[in-house]
């Protein structure tokens, strides 16, 4: 605020009489450096020494991608599945009031804090043929447990949380004159939900599904127990990383795992931008 | 006859910008049906399945040799990993946050990426590392070094998946409380460790404990970047996550359960400190809910 005009040329940082930007910004970059950047520049150098050709020979082998199009594929429906009840439990929790909201609206959390494997588990036990909700599912011919759509199942449990928390918090800002304004210019209840409030939660809604969706494709204690592993079919991208270091074929563990972080920050980067475009609509 | 004209207009209004009620009641059963099918069900499952064989055996489980240590090894991994990511956390939320410099928001972004990163590759980094195959293994094993299928190794990889939690609750919360009190401070002839333990710390006490919070639960939740790391040696370095697998695919089904349902009570009772935190210090913890 104070500073004299900027002509002193390129500056790290701008002035200010709080102290502890070296110290905190030092140990900031060697805490980083020490535990994420030296560590993921460790794979990225191994999966460059491996060369193209052996590189694009793992990448295209039929195993790795089926299990790429498994991961991604069921992580896609079980996003799509959190849009719709994600976007519905967000309405129910921030428009209507009934006896336990806080409770409900708490256990919306409990995906974050349950450890994926007890997840995985009780999710594996409750979908086989004989636990409570596979039982009832049998007689219609539906097999959720060791199939993938046990891995949808399991990552709709781990993406919810995702899209409520996304889109609940702009439902709150919502200004509620925008649907008086829009009654009174004779639109019905439906309209108005549609036309005017959802546009508006779009980026959110999308925000969530692209956080579940990125969760989803690598997650890996929920989904081994509940997928039944098998090649091709129900095998996930994390878990045949897991098998190919069990196998020490190091190559192909890091090739796979390189491909997965690629695609990864791309979707940190669509990720941030929607979240810019939110920001932008939303102050 | 005057007052009897406005009663109707007033509910027509009200209706017009909410749901009719049969639409709500619908609309409400629908979502509970959801979250009783996937997240209720699975949560009461896992206590039912912990004690179906009695209280007995359920006690017999935990006091296993095996379940002892994977429960010590949880707690000692999380006791070194969450007070570093505690310290560093503070250290980067403050870099970013009272400070204006170039390149902030591309640090804040790698502050993010562990979350980016499936918790297998978060092992697999390490792997890599410090494997046999690497630079770094045969040294390490000359000196006799263990990290990889050792409690070093675990350590790392869970301060690699719980890398941006303290940051990341920090950030926003310190970013809102500006660098005023700072100022104040500093001009009132403070250091700048006084500053910080006597005005910034009381300012971000609440929000920092929600991070440590939830950091903490998912410290010893962790189940896959440990797994890769681990090496899985029963008694030694299996944590609980990992000790949950050994017996459920050793078939021993309720005592995976047994050992499952502590976990489970931890995600509870870091469920309800979280919502007791957000209802009473809701504004102190500022609104970035969420992961």
């Amino acid at each position: 605020m104070t500073a004299a005009p900027a002509r002193a040329g390129w500056r790290l940082k701008q002035p200010s009489v709080v102290p502890g930007f070296g110290l905190t910004l030092g140990l900031s970059l060697a805490w980083l450096a020490l535990i994420i950047l030296i560590p993921l520049c460790g794979l990225a150098w191994r999966s460059a020494a491996l060369g193209w050709s052996e590189f694009w020979a793992i990448a295209t082998d039929r195993r790795t991608l089926n299990a790429l199009r498994i991961s991604f594929g069921t992580a896609f429906v079980a996003a799509v599945v959190n849009v719709v009840f994600g976007t519905l439990v967000a309405w129910v929790l921030v428009r209507y009031r009934f006896f336990g909201r806080r409770i409900v609206d708490a256990m919306v959390d409990l995906p974050f804090a349950l450890p994926t494997a007890v997840a995985g588990i009780a999710l594996t036990t409750l979908y086989a043929s004989n636990g409570w909700a596979g039982s009832l599912l049998k007689p219609l011919g539906i097999k959720v447990a060791y199939t993938p759509l046990g891995i949808v199942v399991a990552l709709v449990f781990i993406g919810l949380p995702f899209v409520v928390r996304t889109v609940q918090p702009v439902m709150e800002e919502i200004d509620r004159e925008v649907e008086e304004a829009a009654a009174t210019l004779g639109a019905s209840r439906f309209q108005t939900v549609t036309r005017v409030l959802f546009p508006g939660l779009a980026p959110a809604i999308l925000t969530g599904f692209a956080l579940a969706f990125a969760r989803g494709v690598g997650e890996y204690g929920s989904v081994i127990f509940i997928a039944g592993n098998l090649p091709n079919i129900s095998e996930i991208a994390p878990l045949l990383i897991v098998i190919r270091l069990e196998e020490f074929n190091y190559p192909a563990a890091t090739a796979i795992a390189a491909i997965m972080l690629a695609i990864a920050f791309l979707m940190l980067l669509v990720i941030n931008l929607l979240q810019a475009w939110n920001r932008k609509r939303y102050g | 006859m005057a007052d009897t004209i406005p009663a109707r207009p007033a509910r027509e209004v009200a209706s017009a910008v909410n749901e009719s009620r049969p639409a709500r009641v619908m609309l409400m059963a629908l979502a509970f049906a959801f979250l009783a099918i996937f997240l209720a069900l699975p949560l009461v499952l896992v206590f039912l399945q912990a004690f179906s064989r009695g209280l007995g055996y359920f006690v017999e489980t935990l006091f296993e040799p095996d379940s002892l240590s994977a429960i010590r090894l949880t707690l000692i991994v999380a006791a070194i990993a969450v007070p570093l990511n505690l310290v560093f956390g503070v250290a980067m939320a403050w870099a970013i946050a009272k400070f204006e410099f170039k390149g902030k928001a591309f640090l804040t972004t790698l502050i993010d990426l562990p979350f980016s990163v499936s918790p297998v590759i978060s092992g697999l980094v390490y792997v890599i590392l410090f494997g046999a195959q690497s630079a770094l293994g045969p040294w390490l094993r000359a000196h006799g070094i263990e990290i990889l299928f050792a409690v070093p190794g675990i350590v790392l990889a869970t301060i690699f998946v719980t890398f941006p939690f303290v940051a990341r609750e920090l950030i926003p919360l310190m970013q809102d409380q500006g660098t005023g009190d700072e100022e104040a401070a500093i001009s009132l002839g403070a250091n700048g460790w006084q500053t910080f333990r006597y005005v910034t710390l009381p300012n971000i006490k609440w929000g920092l404990l929600y991070g440590v919070l939830l950091c903490n639960a998912r410290a010893m939740g962790e189940f896959g970047a440990v797994s890769v790391v681990s090496g899985h040696i029963r008694g030694q370095t299996n944590t609980m996550p990992l000790h949950v697998e050994v017996l459920y695919n050793g078939y021993n089904v309720t005592g995976a359960f047994a050992v499952a349902s502590l976990l489970a009570g931890l995600a509870l009772v870091t469920l309800a400190l979280k919502t007791l935190l957000e209802m009473r210090y809701g504004a102190e913890i500022a609104a970035t809910r969420g992961h």
